[in-house]
């Protein structure tokens, strides 16, 4: 069994990371703390899930939001997608192995990867709308969201939503209030057969390293821990069976990078002076670029990298 | 359960059949999957879907809903013929050896001694040969052809892996991987654990299925040994307390019985229920039913429960019919012979099979009064919602009264899990509005009652005047007080027959446990098989230490277990026949020279020599038993049966429809549908998202499963012309549903005698009250029929027609 973490104790403690341990800020510099907090990470063992929503449940309840009593559209996923409200959701995947022809029900919690690369983080021209601390997490602050959606771009997981309420974006904090005061993510404590378990980077690598070895041990010759370097690793990793094809699990993406519209906008943002002449103008610049599709197309991916070769004339303007 | 979900990490090897442990009990689940990850164990999953369980499986078959019998009696054939038997074992700890008497048999889907008018056996050859020592008798070498295991051997030779396919619809190579893997585990070091739960007692031979698997387990030398047992997952929490306390209309507590009509004085009573030993030198604990029932009568009334009235026997009501269990009591409302019905905790509207005979039951009623925290569906059954409760207010008189209850998070008390387990919580908030404990509102009624019956008299006041009600405030007995009561305390000093001049039991101490208990008046005690719970020691259900020396799982001191903290029954048997352990890597109890030692509270006498007293102390024989006697109304063994409503002919015996001595009333027979008018097979179940009929109530619950819908295969939707997230309608010669469909690959149409059965999944959940959207319940579908002995309904197999319909329009 994972050792369970001690409930935290009732008097006031001082939270164990802040703003001093930010490594990096949207559109903004931050000079790094000296000494980096040790990283921690969240591990998704997808073979030992059953499914059961608990963790949507715990995470509806820890952040207090309400989702609206949806209709059934012939699956078992409920929401049907992520939604500002629902910042993860079980994700059903009914998919005959044909090697062995036997069916699996695929289940895997979706939502924020917290990448060490954060994606979303460098897409988004808010100062200071989404902050990346020393221990990993990646989380968005409300009161500087400017509600453009550019984080939902630069995210190779499609993970944050915009809400149609307050028109700012939304995603999984990994319970960044309750890992302050050093507890585990909601999600977490409320999985009954510790499919999810939280702790160290290094002691998740680890545990998902004993997994696997028992996968290997009933025939699952792939499988394997998702931690894709493409985006310089993540702090949610998951347990694959089939770690070879991490698409069959409802399209987790296969080698995940950050789209090359994003590093043009960092260009861009370099040039505008962005800090100067303020967040309203540089969205206005950058808007051609992120307008049409909620989705990055594979010709929107070849047009930004003959972009990103050969800026367009008067980008500087 | 025999042993406790903590003991699930134990396993080698997990079959989950009759259930689906971690859709419906996914928090006891995390149990297997520590046997998976630690000890390498495998999960078995057998079901007509692929559930949420078989997702994490090793390997999954699958078997059409209400053929379980057939498939285990199936491995036990296997495991007979493959000299997979665990023989020490059924040699000395089952009744293996027992000689049958003459004239026992089995012929055409039949025992011997049927009475078709009746629908009831005559059972009077299922017993042992008694010999002229009065003790039954037995052929150690097992050649005798009469004896148990020779029958068994023959009863089982039937089921072929052949025929377990033709009935079944489970491919042969399937069903022999599974035969294979199960019958490792007769090996001593090796054990199985079987995890079930509604999806066997949900038939009309429910008990008999339970049966099988039992019967398989004491051939593998699985009971009594840690990481084996018969595990039976309690639908409900609590569910386990309720049997334990007896509600229900045979039982007083702690299963004793109800006396009958045609014993009307205690000698009477008592005359059946001697349990004289059947094999020299055994226990026959049941010997002490005398102490535990006269405890029970000084619990309920007293100082007016005396030598010279019985003990107040005349006081307890006599039952006319075997049970008035529930499927009875809307029987007879529906008859217009009930007119008044207490309902408290319970939304029988939803939860009893044949909703339109449970709707025009409810309406005949003159009063109804329901205790719950929640507004069920019963309590709104008279309020027309449209299709989802077609009825005509207008049309019904019956007065409705709610009493709103505080919930188990609000009141304090103890919960029995599934691992007989009684842990005592706190409570977590404060009742909402006018909620009151059910404590505070049956005091008031009785107090009301009991007055009435002082000033106006009536017929046999004696039981409601009498009752001792010593609770320091009458109003509201504590949830500690009763709890004293269910333990038991000395009424009157008894005195140490070692030394007169000191006492062996002091008046108005807790008795220490139910082998303190006497029959002569001098204790009290609620519930036998819960004395001990809160003794002099203190309130034992509310330790917390999770202390577990050498981690075998027992955590003696945290909560408290019934019987005497024992957390595996029959744990004797965990050793071989001189006390050795089986397994030294997984031993439990063992025999230390001179007394019994281990890790868990011995279910044997501490001294009992352990090549002379047999494990099984409850059975007058000392064994368990292959062969039960005539103690189940519909056979010694389990025999194959289909379900009432079955999409084939019985290939065993074609003529017997159905459990041929469930009980079915006149009406009910006549509501019967056939495969040839309703030709899908359809199953009930629950989903994780939701506890049976109550979080729908809850928001976030709403949320995760908002909407009814019914799982079909992809195969039948092509035929149908049935859409995925599209309506449908599926009805049943009782009623009629609409949902919405999932169409999945989890639903295969299976291959029974050479014929395609589709099925159809229903899920419970949803009705007309709560934040949910508004749908219908499996049991406007279901028949009205339950199993042979404990009448629980037949909701797991019955029959449907589907087809699609315009879905409604916004």
């Amino acid at each position: 069994m994972f050792p369970p973490l001690p409930n935290p104790t009732t008097a006031p403690t001082p939270p164990r990371f802040g703003d001093q341990d930010l490594i990096r800020r949207s559109a903004s510099t931050v000079t790094p703390p000296a000494k980096r907090q040790t990283e921690v990470a969240k591990l998704i063992d997808v073979s030992k899930c059953i499914g059961c929503k608990a963790c949507q449940s715990a995470c509806l309840q820890w952040n207090d939001m309400v989702e609206e009593v949806g209709v059934n559209v012939g699956v078992y996923d409920n929401p049907h997608d992520l939604t500002p409200a629902s910042f993860t959701l079980m994700r059903f995947t009914e998919w005959e192995n044909p090697e062995t022809k036997n069916l699996e029900w695929l289940i895997r919690k979706d939502g924020c990867m917290h990448c060490e690369d954060p994606g979303c983080l460098k897409a988004c021209p808010a100062p200071g709308a989404i902050v990346q601390y020393s221990n990993g997490i990646v989380d968005f602050v409300h009161d500087n969201c400017i509600g453009c959606g550019y984080c939902v771009k630069g995210c190779p997981f499609d993970i944050p939503r915009i809400s149609k309420v307050d028109n700012k974006a939304y995603k999984c904090t990994l319970c960044s209030d309750r890992v302050a005061v050093g507890q585990g993510p909601a999600c977490a404590k409320a999985c009954p057969t510790q499919a999810i378990v939280f702790g160290t980077k290094d002691d998740m690598k680890q545990w998902a390293d004993g997994r696997i070895k028992d996968l290997k041990s009933r025939g699952f010759k792939n499988a394997g821990l998702y931690d894709p370097p493409g985006v310089g690793g993540t702090h949610v990793m998951y347990v694959l069976h089939h770690a070879d094809k991490p698409e069959i699990y409802a399209g987790l993406p296969n080698n995940p990078r950050i789209s090359p519209l994003v590093e043009i906008w960092k260009g861009v943002a370099k040039y505008a002076g962005f800090a100067a002449i303020g967040a309203m103008a540089a969205v206005t610049v950058v808007h051609g670029i992120f307008s049409g599709a909620s989705r990055v197309s594979p010709h929107d991916e070849e047009k930004a990298k003959e972009m990103a070769e050969k800026p367009p004339a008067g980008e500087n303007a | 359960m025999t042993n406790s979900w903590t003991d699930i990490k134990n396993t080698d090897l997990v079959v989950v059949m009759g259930g689906n442990a971690a859709e419906a009990h996914p928090c006891g689940f995390k149990w297997v999957t520590e046997a998976k990850a630690n000890r390498g164990a495998k999960l078995i999953v057998v079901d007509p879907r692929f559930t949420r369980t078989a997702s994490v499986a090793d390997y999954y078959a699958p078997i059409r809903q209400g053929t379980d019998i057939a498939f285990l009696l199936g491995v036990i054939n296997y495991c007979i013929r493959n000299d997979k038997v665990q023989w020490e074992y059924v040699k000395n700890f089952t009744n293996a050896a027992f000689v049958v008497k003459e004239g026992f048999g089995w012929q055409d889907g039949l025992f011997t001694g049927y009475d078709e008018q009746k629908r009831d056996y005559n059972r009077s050859t299922w017993d042992y040969e008694i010999g002229p020592d009065g003790f039954a008798v037995v052929d150690e070498t097992l050649q005798n052809p009469r004896c148990v295991w020779n029958l068994l051997k023959s009863h089982v030779s039937l089921y072929t892996p052949e025929l377990v396919e033709r009935i079944c619809g489970t491919p042969k190579d399937k069903f022999l991987t599974i035969a294979r893997m199960i019958s490792e585990c007769s090996s001593p070091v090796k054990t199985m654990t079987s995890m079930y739960a509604l999806g066997w007692t949900q038939h009309s031979k429910g008990s008999q299925n339970i049966r099988s698997m039992a019967m398989l387990q004491l051939i593998l030398g699985n009971i009594g040994v840690r990481g084996g047992g018969m595990n039976a997952l309690r639908g409900h929490s609590n569910i386990q307390g309720l049997t334990d306390i007896g509600l229900m209309s045979n039982l007083i507590p702690g299963y004793l019985t109800i006396p009958t009509e045609r014993e009307p004085s205690f000698d009477a009573y008592m005359s059946t229920r001697g349990f004289k030993p059947l094999r020299p030198n055994q226990m026959s604990y049941w010997q002490n039913y005398r102490k535990f029932f006269v405890s029970f009568q000084k619990a309920m009334w007293g100082d007016a429960a005396t030598p010279e009235n019985s003990f107040a026997y005349d006081w307890l009501p006599k039952l006319d019919v075997p049970a008035y269990d529930v499927l009875r009591a809307f029987e007879l409302m529906h008859q217009g012979k009930m007119n008044g019905y207490f309902c408290q905790g319970f939304n029988p509207l939803l939860s009893f099979p044949n909703r339109k005979k449970i709707t025009s039951a409810l309406s005949k009623l003159k009063f109804l009064v329901v205790m719950d925290p929640l507004q069920t569906e019963t309590a709104r059954f008279w309020e027309n919602h449209g299709a989802n409760n077609d009825v005509d207010p207008s049309k019904i008189q019956t007065e409705v009264i709610e009493l709103p209850t505080t919930c188990f998070a609000e009141d304090e008390g103890s919960l029995t899990n599934s691992g007989r387990w009684l842990q005592w919580h706190w409570p977590g908030g404060s009742p909402p509005g006018e909620a009151k404990t059910d404590a505070w509102i049956m005091a008031q009624i009785h107090l009301r009652l009991k007055e009435l019956y002082r000033k106006e008299g009536g017929k046999v006041p004696e039981p409601i005047v009498n009752l001792d009600w010593r609770y320091k405030d009458p109003h509201e007995p504590t949830a500690e007080e009763l709890a004293k009561e269910l333990n038991g305390y000395v009424v009157s000093d008894v005195p140490d027959p070692s030394d007169p001049t000191k006492t062996l039991l002091t008046k108005g101490k807790q008795v220490v446990s139910f082998a303190a208990l006497r029959d002569d008046g001098s204790t009290a005690c609620g519930c036998w098989i819960y004395s001990g719970c809160f003794n002099e020691a203190g309130n034992n259900m509310a330790r917390r230490d999770t202390s577990d020396p050498d981690d075998t799982g027992a955590y003696l001191k945290w909560s408290w277990s019934w019987p005497v903290n024992r957390r595996i029954l029959y744990n004797r048997a965990s050793s071989d026949l001189q006390g050795k352990p089986w397994d030294e890597s997984r031993k439990l109890l063992w025999w230390d020279g001179a007394k019994w030692t281990g890790y868990d509270v011995p279910d044997i006498a501490p001294t009992a020599k352990p090549d002379t007293v047999m494990p099984f102390i409850m059975n007058p024989e000392g064994t368990s038993r292959l062969f039960t006697r005539a103690m189940m109304r519909d056979g010694p063994f389990p025999s194959h049966y289909e379900p009432f409503e079955s999409p084939v002919v019985n290939v065993v015996a074609p003529k017997v429809r159905g459990n041929p001595v469930a009980r079915v009333f006149r009406n009910d027979f006549e509501q019967f549908g056939d495969a040839k008018e309703f030709p899908y097979a359809a199953t009930s179940y629950r989903l994780t998202e939701h506890f049976h009929f109550w979080t729908k109530h809850a928001h976030a619950n709403a949320v995760l499963q908002p909407e009814f819908f019914v799982e079909i295969s992809e195969e039948l939707a092509k035929e149908k012309g049935i859409e995925k997230g599209g309506t449908v309608r599926v009805w049943s010669k009782r009623g009629s549903v609409t949902a919405k469909a999932v169409v999945t690959k989890r639903i295969k149409p299976l291959t029974c005698d050479g014929k395609t059965v589709h099925i159809v999944g229903i899920p419970l959940h949803w009705g007309f009250t709560g934040a949910a959207r508004k749908g219908f319940g499996p049991n406007s579908l279901t028949p009205f029929v339950g199993d042979a002995n404990i009448e629980t309904p037949e909701y797991k197999a019955f029959l449907v027609d589907i087809e699609p319909v315009a879905g409604p329009v916004a």
